[in-house]
């Protein structure tokens, strides 16, 4: 572009706000806990030191800045429990994503492809669960997993099963769970993606000799990669780090970064290992995100 | 002509309510350069989807090169179509489009390379295998069109307003490639269009549709000349209806009410009301001499001829051409002469 225009005040004050919020929101907060994962764990209220006061001056802040420790971080390499969390929450997301991108995407397209009249009312109905608590959807799970739940007296009473499956309180249930719950997020974007499809591509690849299904893999999944990235981000990102879905579907044996967090606030008042915890897992979540974007920068690179 | 490679009879479609395609019967020969020619909504592009496969007929039967197509899904019918926008792939690249059916034919590596080359080729695009759709003149995405429709050597072709969306100077220079690409491959092209200047230009033959109807199946000389309808004869090219009543005594002429016009008068009868369609080209303007009088009301220059809007009678304005050179006055006299087989003689049907 050739000169580049300077923007007046309302231009740069509207560009601003968005920089804003950002900055107030979450830079603030995630400060904030960068700060208290490099402070020292102690018995007290807060349960960490140094404490920054408005009264500090620069040199008093320097010198509380001494006490600063990277024993938390240390903590999360050996202790071998938030390892075993980081990897059984990514395992966990990915299945959970996995399955949800495989159910919600046959649902996408029937309603992309449904007449034009009634997709809204159909997007509407993927997002009715919204309409009620999450907290009670998901209690709704536990009444249907449960050893004495509808799904296990159904099967009785059928007499395919003569004890009830264990499905409660198992990792199964957790990914049971956020696959329910996170649904309308992939279905979203993949709808999104795959309305806006050109109808006529689909008709050129089966003049040129394809069969339905490789319309479908050559053509209707690798256009609607966009919206498949999409929507696996909004599910997994959230997935790894969800914290009431495995505490009420999990096992004692599901370990989940969240609930392990969660432990470490509440029960442990180690507010210092949590926060480096929750810190690591933000930058654990960055690095994908970081990644996808550089290839799609680089492909609009060369597409010029 | 031996047995026509497409062969279509008494195919209906409706649409709800709306009658696409009534009773239409067609056949295309091998290697023919044939034009679907009407204005929009006249059954033209369905007839092509009929061919195509992605409509189904109500009635009657689409029948290429003996086998009836009825039921035959469209990944199985050997025809290819271009799509008027053109629906090239924009996730891979050129080379890629013009191989996807190739591929789909399970062709081995070293054909697809030779024939998407040779493809590229043809098309003036050898240099741009391996660029992205996106990345395309509007001239190179219908040339990519082409080559990709061409590549897995279909019996025939199909093309939807193939020219439609290029500016018009690209227009006519792609017309000389597509009938040399037509020549060259001597597969059978069937174009739809609206544009009659496109129909003349390209086909070998073409058919006239209204409301779903075929109004008239000639080639395109005959189609000019001697259009069978009114309609045709005011769709392809400009033309004028003259009003009248047949004689047949001594050299037939259409008796106006500004005077006899010579003409042939075919099988209409004698005494009959008939109107003859006559290009304005066809028209001999001459400042004295023999003919019909008139006054010129108004002219428009236009290159190669002058028109001129002549008043022969108190509600009767003919459109002639005048010659290049030939200088007209508003208000000049004028005489018009008319070849006895200038015009066509349409029975009455207003």
């Amino acid at each position: 572009m050739s000169g580049r225009r300077r923007l007046s005040l309302g231009e740069r004050l509207v560009i601003a706000a968005p920089y804003f919020w950002i900055a107030a929101f979450f830079l603030a907060p995630m400060l904030l806990v960068a700060k208290i994962s490099v402070s020292q764990s102690v018995l007290a209220r807060p349960p960490y030191r140094p404490i920054f006061q408005l009264s500090d001056s620069f040199a008093d802040l320097w010198a509380k800045a001494q006490n600063f420790t990277l024993d938390s971080y240390r903590a999360l390499v050996s202790d071998t429990l938030y390892v075993e969390s980081y990897l059984s929450s990514l395992t966990i997301a990915a299945v959970s994503t996995l399955i949800t991108l495989i159910v919600a995407y046959p649902f996408a397209l029937a309603i992309a492809r449904a007449p034009e009249r009634l997709r809204p009312l159909l997007i509407g109905l993927a997002a009715a669960p919204f309409w009620t608590s999450f907290l009670i959807r998901v209690y709704a799970w536990i009444a249907l997993l449960k050893d004495e739940g509808l799904i296990n007296n159904a099967l009785m009473a059928l007499g395919l099963i003569s004890a009830p499956l264990q499905m409660y309180a198992t990792s199964g249930a957790v990914v049971v769970g956020i696959v329910y719950s996170y649904l309308p997020f992939m279905l979203l974007p993949l709808y999104a993606a795959l309305e806006r499809q050109d109808v006529s591509l689909r008709e050129a690849a089966a003049d040129l000799g394809a069969s339905p299904a490789q319309v479908f893999f050559r053509v209707t999944l690798p256009l609607s990669r966009e919206g498949v990235v999409a929507g696996s981000l909004l599910v997994f990102i959230p997935a790894v780090g969800e914290f009431v879905i495995p505490d009420l579907l999990g096992g004692s044996e599901t370990l989940m970064i969240g609930r392990t967090l969660w432990n470490d606030f509440f029960s442990n008042h180690d507010w210092p290992a949590a926060s480096a915890a929750a810190i690591a897992l933000v930058a654990l979540l960055m690095v994908p995100l970081l990644a996808w974007e550089r290839a799609r920068l680089k492909e609009e690179e060369e597409a010029r | 002509m031996s047995a026509p490679l497409l062969s279509i009879a008494n195919v209906s479609k409706t649409f709800g309510a709306v009658v696409a395609l009534e009773n239409v019967s067609l056949d295309v020969g091998a290697g023919e350069f044939f034009a679907l020619l009407g204005p929009s909504g006249c059954g033209k592009t369905t007839l092509m989807r009929c061919i195509a496969g992605f409509e189904t007929p109500d009635a009657g039967a689409i029948i290429l090169n003996g086998a009836d197509l009825s039921g035959v899904p469209p990944f199985r019918r050997p025809v290819n179509m271009m799509f008027q926008s053109y629906a090239l792939f924009p996730h891979i690249d050129v080379f890629e489009n013009i191989a996807f059916g190739l591929r789909r034919q399970g062709e081995t590596k070293v054909a697809i390379n030779t024939r998407v080359d040779e493809l590229l080729a043809m098309t003036q695009l050898s240099s741009y295998g391996h660029r992205r759709i996106g990345e395309l003149s509007g001239g190179q995405k219908q040339r990519v069109a082409l080559a990709r429709a061409l590549a897995p050597r279909p019996k025939m072709l199909l093309l939807d307003e193939p020219l439609g969306a290029l500016d018009r100077k690209l227009r006519e220079e792609t017309q000389f490639q597509l009938k040399e690409i037509q020549r060259l491959t001597q597969t059978s092209f069937v174009i739809v269009t609206h544009d009659q200047d496109e129909a003349l230009a390209l086909a070998d033959r073409i058919a006239v549709m209204r409301a779903g109807r075929v109004e008239q199946v000639a080639g395109p000389m005959e189609i000019y000349d001697r259009p069978a309808t009114r309609f045709v004869a005011g769709f392809v090219g400009e033309t004028n209806f003259i009003e009248g009543r047949l004689a047949r005594n001594a050299g037939a002429a259409l008796i106006t009410e500004f005077g006899p016009i010579p003409c042939d008068p075919g099988d209409v009868p004698d005494g009959a009301r008939a109107t003859l369609s006559m290009r304005p080209e066809r028209i001999g303007v001459a400042q004295g001499g023999e003919g019909i009088v008139g006054f010129v009301e108004n002219f428009v220059f236009r290159g190669e001829t002058t028109l001129l809007r002549v008043r022969v009678a108190e509600n009767v304005v003919l459109r002639a051409a005048a010659g290049h050179g030939e200088r007209h006055a508003i208000g000049d006299a004028v005489r018009l002469r008319f070849p006895s087989d200038a015009g066509a003689l349409l029975a009455e049907e207003k």
